[in-house]
């Protein structure tokens, strides 16, 4: 049975994959083993959104496979069991705008690869980026926004946390539908990720995994 | 003797628009009187322009437009707030922009709409100021499931019953008495019919129909304001072409129905149904864009395009659930006289071989992150280019860093005609600079010959 999940689920093959979980579950598998086929699974569908072979619908939906799965193994998984995590990753849609899609897609790309994505939500006050800095100790942080107006909210983001005394702490990176390199400069991040895939490869250059 | 619309061809009808456009009428119907002989030498040279840019012509240069956002607004300093609450403002502010900027062709001031009117409908499909965002803040779509995934029955069956009884009155608070009207087909003969207007007696229904007469007053007010801007554009040489407005039918249901993500599981889970609801919904949304362009008398009727682009869906999802519709309303647009004036938004790289496949000289493409000079390469023989300064450079570049990037534009897309300057998506914020540099260099750089 090795490597089925893995497949099924990676070929988002929903029905077929959650059908195999509740017979694996029933044979006696160990469902640890279970969930770590899962996220294999997970990690060959990252690959293939990384090399266009699959899109954001893919992204999406595999996303719900795996939701469906882990529900199904909830029950039979011991408490505390939940794996050690890479690093945390602060991510917010920043002041004024409230686009959630783009930054969602990153949350969870950055969760099936072994981060703790903290994900503080749409229309985020820049005091709160901070906050959630100091008390994670993060050393990562994602910044998203859609519209014209994020620049300078990126931008104030960011002052405001050079301003705490924070910036040396945190790499910062950004994204958003019109977001590229001379965005980063304007707003004095580090980085601009093109989509969720390369937010991921950031974290990791950063941190590690 | 002069042809009857129906008989006439999709040339000729796009023929008639273009002439009608060239000889404007005021609301009483006469000849539009304008301000100065260069005011209306300028309105029929912008006219002429974009019409040899939409045949794929050379015109005598370049047309140039700016189709913003907020931006109007910013520019006059003032918040969104006040242009969504205060219609005089708003207009002024409309026209200031268009008279310092002079792009040759407008779109109106509508775009803030008017805020009373969503507070009467208790409209939540969408955050504005003072409801979810900031007074200085624009608009944004708070999306949702507004229809549910075992719904798609309800809307193949009759789309209007299903947005009347099911999606209106979750987006809007205060229709909630349509959940209680039954449907319109069952008004059919003497008897019984009388049992169909039983629910207009209830007092939800009441409070309805009360919130709607409300509503389209403000409506109406808010109209007259924006209508009457321009036509004092006009006067002045600044014609707005903007006939109306209808969408790919995949982002109809996927934007405001189903939800994005909603959609994307569809498209696994159920998607004979959505295919189905894709088809229903298409001649709806071509009768929206003709009926639109009739009660204009304006031809272009814009499609905002959100679902379709690069890295949202593979080539083989693009090809089997979004362009298919999409192009049936092109061509159903095209055939009833309109120009669409489509807006890809993001990239379409990867879609310009799958688009090339409509009627040439009929369709305008507005675009953003495509590739303008592989764009003119495969698809400059069969539609117009539209776009693409970056409104990142428009917002943090300088005003000679867009001259050179619209000199390439010029240079690449513009090369032979078939190409309107313009951004390529829409901003609110950017230095009046840089937008000045865009309209002036290609007034200035952009003659052909």
């Amino acid at each position: 049975m090795s490597g089925e999940l893995a497949k099924l689920l990676s070929d988002l093959k929903e029905p077929e994959a959650l059908a195999f979980v509740e017979k694996a579950l029933g044979d006696g598998v160990d469902p640890m083993d279970l969930l770590g086929e899962a996220k294999e699974g997970m990690n060959i569908v990252g690959q293939r959104f990384a090399s266009q072979d699959y899109f954001i619908p893919d992204l999406v939906f595999s996303g719900e496979i795996l939701k469906g799965v882990v529900k199904r193994l909830e029950p039979h998984l011991k408490k505390g069991a939940e794996p050690e995590r890479i690093g945390k990753v602060i991510i917010g849609t920043v002041a004024g705008d409230i686009h959630d899609i783009g930054k969602d897609l990153v949350v969870f790309m950055l969760d099936v690869n072994g981060f703790e994505a903290l994900d503080l939500g749409i229309d985020v006050p820049v005091e709160k980026f901070v906050d959630a800095i100091k008390a994670s100790g993060s050393t990562v942080v994602g910044l998203s926004g859609f519209l014209t107006l994020a620049f300078d909210s990126m931008k104030d983001t960011i002052d405001a946390i050079k301003d705490a005394g924070l910036r040396d702490q945190v790499k910062i990176m950004i994204g958003g539908g019109q977001i590229n390199d001379e965005v980063k400069s304007y707003v004095g991040a580090d980085a601009y990720g093109r989509d969720a895939v390369e937010a991921v490869k950031l974290a990791q250059g950063w941190i590690g995994g | 003797m002069e042809k009857k619309w129906e008989e006439m061809s999709s040339d000729e009808k796009q023929e008639a628009q273009f002439q009608k456009l060239l000889t404007p009428k005021d609301p009483e119907g006469n000849d539009l009187q304008f301000q100065s002989p260069e005011a209306e030498a300028t309105y029929k040279a912008s006219i002429n322009r974009i019409k040899d840019a939409v045949q794929l012509k050379k015109p005598d240069r370049v047309p140039v437009c700016i189709f913003p956002g907020m931006f109007p607004w910013v520019y006059s300093g003032m918040t969104i707030e006040e242009a969504m609450y205060d219609y005089d403002k708003c207009i002024a502010a409309f026209k200031k922009f268009i008279l310092d900027f002079k792009p040759d062709i407008h779109f109106g001031a509508a775009a803030p709409g008017p805020g009373k009117f969503y507070e009467i409908l208790d409209y939540k499909l969408y955050a504005w100021p003072g409801h979810g965002v900031k007074p200085e803040h624009s608009y944004q779509c708070n999306e949702g499931e507004y229809m549910t995934a075992d719904e798609y029955d309800l809307l193949i069956t009759d789309p209007s019953f299903y947005f009347r009884n099911f999606y209106l009155p979750r987006v809007f608070g205060a229709l909630d008495g349509f959940t209680m009207l039954p449907p319109l087909t069952g008004i059919l003969e003497m008897y019984g019919v009388a049992f169909n207007f039983i629910p207009f007696a209830l007092p939800p229904v009441q409070n309805t129909f009360k919130a709607l007469f409300e509503a389209g007053a403000e409506a109406l007010k808010w109209a007259m304001a924006v209508g009457g801007t321009d036509g004092e554009l006009a006067t002045l040489g600044f014609p707005n072409i903007l006939g109306g407005f209808t969408k790919a039918p995949f982002d109809t249901i996927g934007d405001t129905l189903r939800g994005t993500k909603g959609i994307m599981l569809d498209m696994y889970r159920q998607p004979d149904k959505l295919l189905q609801a894709l088809e229903a919904i298409t001649p709806i949304m071509i009768g929206m864009g003709l009926g639109a362009a009739q009660q204009t008398g304006n031809p272009v009727i814009f499609m905002p395009l959100h679902k379709g682009a690069d890295g949202f869906m593979s080539d083989e999802q693009f090809k089997t659930f979004y362009w298919p519709t999409l192009r049936a309303v092109i061509l159903g647009l095209i055939e009833g006289g309109c120009i669409p004036f489509i807006a890809a938004e993001g990239g379409y790289n990867s879609r310009l071989e799958v688009i090339r496949d409509i009627p040439k000289a009929k369709t305008i493409w507005m675009f953003d992150q495509t590739d303008m000079v592989k764009a003119k390469e495969i698809v400059g023989d069969t539609l117009c280019l539209w776009g693409n300064m970056p409104s990142t450079m428009l917002k943090i570049g300088s005003p000679e860093e867009v001259k050179d990037y619209a000199k390439k534009l010029i240079d690449t897309a513009g090369k032979g005609g078939g190409f309107i300057m313009a951004n390529g998506a829409f901003f609110d914020h950017a230095k009046p600079e840089n937008v000045k540099a865009m309209v002036d260099f290609t007034k200035e750089y952009g003659g052909y010959e």
